[in-house]
């Protein structure tokens, strides 16, 4: 038996890795969505996980996706010998779990259920769709510091570096899109643009506008399914266990508690 | 009928309502029993607290209650029933085209009960097809997707088996199909909600409308895309309707896209009743207007008076050859009645 506040700690870490994955379809953390149940550090380096979908119909190979992620950042933990990830209530949860907990590859698991295929066409279509949705969020903050298209397209990664955003969402979102940007090889010093389109093209100041309406769309829809999805998983579980003592902070980082004003709100 | 505040009477044809039993006398194994309540969780999420069902009485619909729901409390002139057997979840199915003509007997002027057939059924699902036109002589069919059929968990509407079933269709007059895409799970290579097959069918089948329901959400851009591309295909608004009241500028965005790309002669109204009952929705969304900034990025497009008539029965009207005005007048001499409670 661990000592309490050490447990609480290291569960706490294995709570921060978890905002590396993310649902594929929504561009989102799993953390964020609240589809993490439960996290417990067995004994100092056994990690058990325990997750769960909006949905007993949500793209199983998206819960493939999301499950080796939780195992390998889990398992990129320095003290963790050990980790094993649970789907619950999933039509294919038993071999989504037996299959992230058998420490085989995720492309051999994966080729079983599909005559040898791979996912990466999809995975590749999603993070395109990424890649979109997180661009138009950092294009518009930028329009809405006053600069012209002319200066948008020719803008360089060092130069987006610089810039200050207010808003809550540019904030979020130009971090996680200069990461997506360098991972792609879309640029990869501080002098190469800034905004290529997703297959590495340069965009005309005359084409900004167009540009922006096709992201706009893809953006469209993965807001609707996050909506959707934050709603149905809200529903789903909505009950909150709180122990005899009250919330502890893993209770707030899981949004097992709501924060105080909403309470206040809802009178 | 509905009737605005201006008095004006609006005509209502439902595109998308079920007549089901979920109940767990009726559910064979977990998967039914999750199957309604994913459903009532998509009820409690979306729906304003006042429209708020106990689980109960959302697990099954008596006749009395649908009818009361629709036509009585609601404002619909007519309504299509559509089938979803899901004969591996439920042991009588979920939603039957026996059991749906047997309650529409008593209304049947307000009723286009549709057929279903799974296409991985071979020969019988073109023998099925056959007694479908025969029995309940349908004019259209609900193909869902991602029903489970033994080992298979999910199929495409460019199957060559499928398309056997579309040419069958097309010879019987069975001119629209309704296509629900849900979770096909195998092959995991795939997206699981791709809508592409929609594309590859509405080519090869000009004949037939296609009306993709959900506006092929969690898909839409995807979806938009096609539907500009083939003239034969259709947008059903169930599902996205009931976002009108809980992100009502998602929903203008939504409406936004489907106007701008696919235009207001092919967009449906559908409540999906009984996930949700058609008096609310059709209430919001005559009050509703698109926000001026939203349309504003799509060429001005906006929910006028006279296309929220198209959408709200007019279009379906014509895919089901159905003379508006001469419906009018029949309804106007049968008025509904439910039994005294």
């Amino acid at each position: 038996m661990l000592v309490a506040n050490l447990q609480a700690e290291l569960e706490i870490e294995v709570w921060e890795c978890l905002d590396a994955v993310t649902d594929p379809e929504l561009d989102e953390p799993i953390t964020d969505m609240g589809f993490v149940e439960r996290i417990e550090v067995t004994d100092a380096r056994k990690v058990r996980v325990d997750f769960r979908l909006p949905t007993y119909w949500c793209s199983p190979n998206f819960a493939f996706l999301m499950a080796f992620g939780i195992r390998q950042e889990v398992m990129a933990l320095p003290w963790v010998v050990e980790a094993n990830v649970h789907l619950n209530d999933h039509c294919f949860g038993d071999k989504v779990n037996e299959g992230v907990n058998s420490g085989r590859e995720y492309h051999d698991v994966f080729a079983e259920y599909c005559d040898g295929a791979r996912l990466d066409e999809v995975v590749q279509t999603f993070l395109a769709k990424a890649f979109d949705r997180r661009q138009e969020t950092v294009v518009l903050g930028l329009q809405a510091l006053g600069l012209c298209p002319a200066e948008i397209v020719s803008m360089t990664l060092g130069q987006l570096r610089m810039v200050r955003f207010d808003g809550e969402e540019e904030l979020r979102q130009t971090p996680r899109y200069i990461e997506l940007l360098l991972d792609q090889g879309l640029a990869k010093d501080s002098a190469d643009l800034a905004f290529p389109t997703w297959d590495g093209q340069p965009i005309q100041a005359m084409a900004l506008s167009e540009h922006l309406a096709r992201l706009r769309s893809t953006r469209i829809n993965m807001e609707f399914n996050g909506a959707l999805c934050r709603g149905l998983a809200k529903t789903r579980y909505k009950e909150v266990e709180i122990g005899p003592d009250g919330p502890t902070l893993v209770d707030f980082i899981a949004g097992r508690v709501p924060p105080r004003e909403d309470v206040g709100a809802r009178g | 009928m509905f009737k605005t505040p201006q008095g004006k009477e609006v005509f209502v044809l439902d595109g998308h309502t079920h007549f089901w039993d979920g109940s767990p006398e009726n559910q064979a194994n977990v998967h039914g029993k999750q199957f309604i309540d994913c459903f009532y969780a998509y009820h409690t999420n979306l729906s304003p607290p006042e429209e708020l069902w106990e689980k109960a009485k959302f697990d099954k619909q008596s006749e009395d209650d649908i009818y009361r729901d629709l036509f009585v409390d609601g404002p619909n002139d007519m309504a299509i029933i559509q089938t979803t057997v899901l004969k591996d979840f439920y042991k009588n199915g979920f939603g039957c085209l026996e059991r749906s003509n047997e309650m529409a007997k008593r209304h049947p002027e307000r009723f286009i009960v549709n057929g279903s057939f799974d296409p991985r059924d071979g020969e019988q699902a073109l023998e099925y097809i056959h007694y479908m036109k025969e029995t309940y002589d349908i004019s259209g069919v609900k193909m869902y997707t991602a029903e489970w059929n033994g080992d298979s968990k999910g199929w495409a509407l460019n199957d060559p088996a499928a398309y056997k079933c579309f040419e069958l269709c097309d010879k019987l007059g069975i001119k629209n199909i309704h296509v629900h895409k849900g979770p096909t799970i195998i092959p995991l290579s795939k997206d699981a909600f791709s809508v592409d097959d929609v594309d590859y069918a509405a080519t090869d089948f000009q004949n037939l409308n296609w009306i993709v329901e959900h506006c092929g959400l969690p898909r839409l851009d995807d979806f938009c895309w096609i539907a500009t591309q083939e003239t034969n295909v259709y947008a059903g608004l169930a599902v996205a309707m009931p976002f009108i009241h809980s992100r009502p500028r998602y929903f203008g965005e939504v409406m936004a896209e489907l106007l701008w790309w696919i235009g207001e002669d092919k967009i449906l109204f559908g409540s999906d009743y009984a996930i949700w009952t058609p008096k609310w929705l059709v209430e919001k969304f005559w009050d509703y207007q698109i926000p001026e900034d939203i349309s504003a990025e799509r060429g001005g497009v906006q929910l006028t008076d006279e296309i929220k008539e198209k959408i709200l029965g007019l279009n379906a009207a014509k895919l089901y050859n159905i003379d508006v005005e001469a419906k009018k007048s029949q309804l106007a001499g049968s008025p509904v009645q439910i039994a005294a409670e």
